[in-house]
């Protein structure tokens, strides 16, 4: 077990907290991508909480691990975390969309502490974590590279070229997520452009693959350790997720890929997470 | 049915985004012409070619998030006997797909139409990577491309039918869903590569593309009541080919000419105006409006233009810095040569 009971209890809270402030700023803010920000929302826990080498008074420590959001519509979860993780203040969730705030749709390196690449536009941030792995190399550093892609994000020909890349340069200290929450945009992937076999496919491509349930805590930590301690290649951990996890009405649901909530639906998107 | 074939009107447009008209034209269009296939890239809902799709579905293909592979298979659909409609947003059409879009359908001049959304800065809020503000710069190096930017929803229903006129790939560039209507009537007479003049005017001419023509005849009101001046208002829906007669008559009837886009204003509208006043050898005084060669801030679609100065009350500002600049007005146009 690679969990301690006290450590699940404590990511499990934090979580849950997580996903209640990500449905508050989808509230006050106008609208978010919800969805894909509840599907990752253990994947980045237990990465900010119990892996990252990171320091949030000291954003730019030049011996950190480096985190990518690759499908960087999920900004609104990766900014939650990042504010409860202490890289800067509440009021910024506040002042989320609001022209020239620090905080917009989609994260940019230039503006918010803690976050290393400007994502957005699908298919970069694992050809930029493939760069980050290799700088270490290079500069003799020993800082990790973790890198989230989505499912739909993988339709992307620059996400292959990143993964043969990867794979030829060996880069064991990249450790990738798929969050394989089955939903796009206009549909379901397998609806819209086949993604399986997945799994296959990173194995194909030379890495070192592990499929889990993407929400259990223990399966990520024991994939997680596994994957630090594996060496010659990079390693995929295809994360099995639900779009929209934790709020009922939302779960599985391509509606809520990116939505706004009134009052009424943040009470009841609350109590649902509640429940968890 | 009017001449264009249009059977939507500006009161159906004035609740409707560009999109949606793009989207529901396109689905008219379909009967007519067997030969259309629509395309897109997990946006079919978001750039509303879907509508298309729902009514086609054997005509319509989803290619996921996978820009230029859609834009290499719409080439192929091309080269078959197909005329493709492609749909994603602006900055992926032009920037994403890039050497798809110049290589495989401009250079092998194919049947392609892009229909590109969320242009400029409409995307507000999502910031830099979804801002589309040199889209026109790039397509308009592209030989053989035509390039339209249509002000309003109507000026979109107009401009997907004349797609189906006008030979060869066409790049139409709309908004997100922040378009105040600017036509009056439904029926006017719109042509690729022919202006449409919005209003007269004698003292200064505002040539204006895509969104900001709405600002460009609000301005030219307010600066009519205020400070007393005729404005022509210019809407310069085609940037290429570009309605050198409109430009050249501007410049000798106005002598001062001002263009506005959404766009930076390197290589866009206001270069191709500058370069037929440049190449005319006559002297205008001349300003280009446009965001100022920087990458954007995020926010509110209406925030971020008048932050950079192309809403109304940008207009008015620069068109009273260029009316008070010296500039010779005789008729006496040897000592400018
Ligand atoms: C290159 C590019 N094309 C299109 C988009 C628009 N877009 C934003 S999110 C998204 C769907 C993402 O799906 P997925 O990667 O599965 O994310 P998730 O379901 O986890 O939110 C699309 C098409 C984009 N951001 N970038």
């Amino acid at each position: 077990m690679a969990l301690t009971s006290q450590e699940r209890t404590d990511l499990k809270r934090i979580g849950r907290e997580i996903r209640e402030t990500i449905v508050d700023v989808t509230g006050w803010s106008g609208g978010a991508h919800i969805g894909g920000s509840l599907s990752m929302t253990e994947i980045v826990t237990i990465l900010y909480w119990k892996y990252l080498r990171i320091d949030p008074k000291n954003p730019k420590w030049e011996d950190r691990d480096r985190f990518v959001l690759s499908k960087g519509h999920g900004g609104v979860g990766h900014g939650v975390v990042l504010c409860k993780r202490g890289f800067f203040d509440f009021k910024h969730l506040e002042e989320y969309n609001h022209t020239d705030s620090m905080l917009g749709m989609h994260l940019d390196s230039k503006k918010v502490p803690g976050v290393e690449v400007s994502t957005g536009s699908m298919g970069h941030g694992l050809g930029e974590a493939v760069g980050l792995a290799l700088g270490a190399r290079v500069l003799k550093k020993d800082w990790r590279v973790y890198c989230v892609i989505g499912d739909g994000e993988s339709n992307e020909g620059s996400i292959w070229e990143a993964a043969m890349a990867a794979a030829h340069y060996k880069l064991s200290h990249l450790i990738g997520f798929l969050d394989r929450n089955r939903m796009m945009i206009d549909g379901p992937t397998e609806e819209v452009m086949s993604l399986e076999p997945v799994a296959d496919k990173w194995k194909a491509f030379g890495w070192n693959t592990r499929v889990v349930d993407g929400h259990d805590l223990d399966a990520l930590a024991d994939a997680i350790e596994a994957a630090q301690a594996h060496t010659g290649s990079p390693t995929m951990i295809v994360c099995n997720t639900v779009k929209g996890k934790g709020v009922k009405f939302m779960e599985d649901d391509p509606a809520w890929h990116y939505g706004g909530l009134n009052s009424e639906l943040v009470q009841k998107a609350k109590a649902s997470i509640a429940e968890m | 049915m009017p001449e264009s074939g249009l059977t939507w009107t500006v009161y159906d447009a004035d609740k409707m985004t560009q999109r949606e008209i793009y989207g529901a034209v396109l689905a008219d269009l379909g009967d007519k012409h067997p030969e259309i296939v629509g395309l897109s890239a997990d946006l079919a809902k978001s750039t509303k070619i879907g509508t298309f799709g729902d009514k086609f579905p054997d005509r319509f293909f989803n290619f996921g998030i996978a820009e230029q592979n859609m834009f290499a298979v719409a080439a192929g659909l091309a080269k078959a006997g197909l005329t493709p409609f492609v749909s994603t947003f602006s900055a992926f059409a032009s920037m994403r797909a890039c050497e798809f879009v110049r290589t495989d359908v401009c250079y092998q001049n194919l049947n392609v139409k892009i229909i590109a959304t969320h242009g400029g800065t409409s995307f507000g809020s999502g910031g830099a990577t979804h801002h589309a503000t040199e889209d026109l710069s790039i397509v308009r190096a592209f030989p053989n491309m035509k390039l339209v930017v249509p002000a309003d929803a109507i000026e979109t229903a107009h401009a997907v039918i004349a797609c189906m006129r006008t030979p060869g790939p066409v790049y139409v560039r709309i908004g997100r869903g922040f378009e105040p209507r600017v036509y009056e009537k439904t029926e006017y007479d719109f042509e690729i590569g022919r202006a449409v003049e919005m209003k007269p005017g004698r003292d200064i001419t505002v040539i204006a593309t895509g969104v900001t023509v709405f600002h460009a005849v609000q301005a030219a009101k307010i600066l009519e009541a205020d400070d007393k001046l005729s404005v022509r208002v210019i809407n310069m829906h085609t940037i290429k080919p570009i309605d050198r007669d409109a430009i050249m008559k501007a410049l000798t009837e106005t002598r001062r000419i001002i263009t506005v886009e959404d766009h930076n204003y390197i290589g866009g509208l206001g270069a191709a105006v500058a370069e037929v006043i440049a190449e005319s050898g006559k002297g205008c005084a001349f300003q280009r409006v446009g965001i100022p060669d920087c990458f954007i801030s995020h926010g509110y679609p209406e925030d971020l233009m008048n932050l950079y100065g192309i809403d109304t009350d940008g207009i008015v500002a620069k068109v009273r810095d260029v009316m008070g600049r010296e500039f010779e007005t005789d008729e006496d146009w040897e000592d400018e040569v």
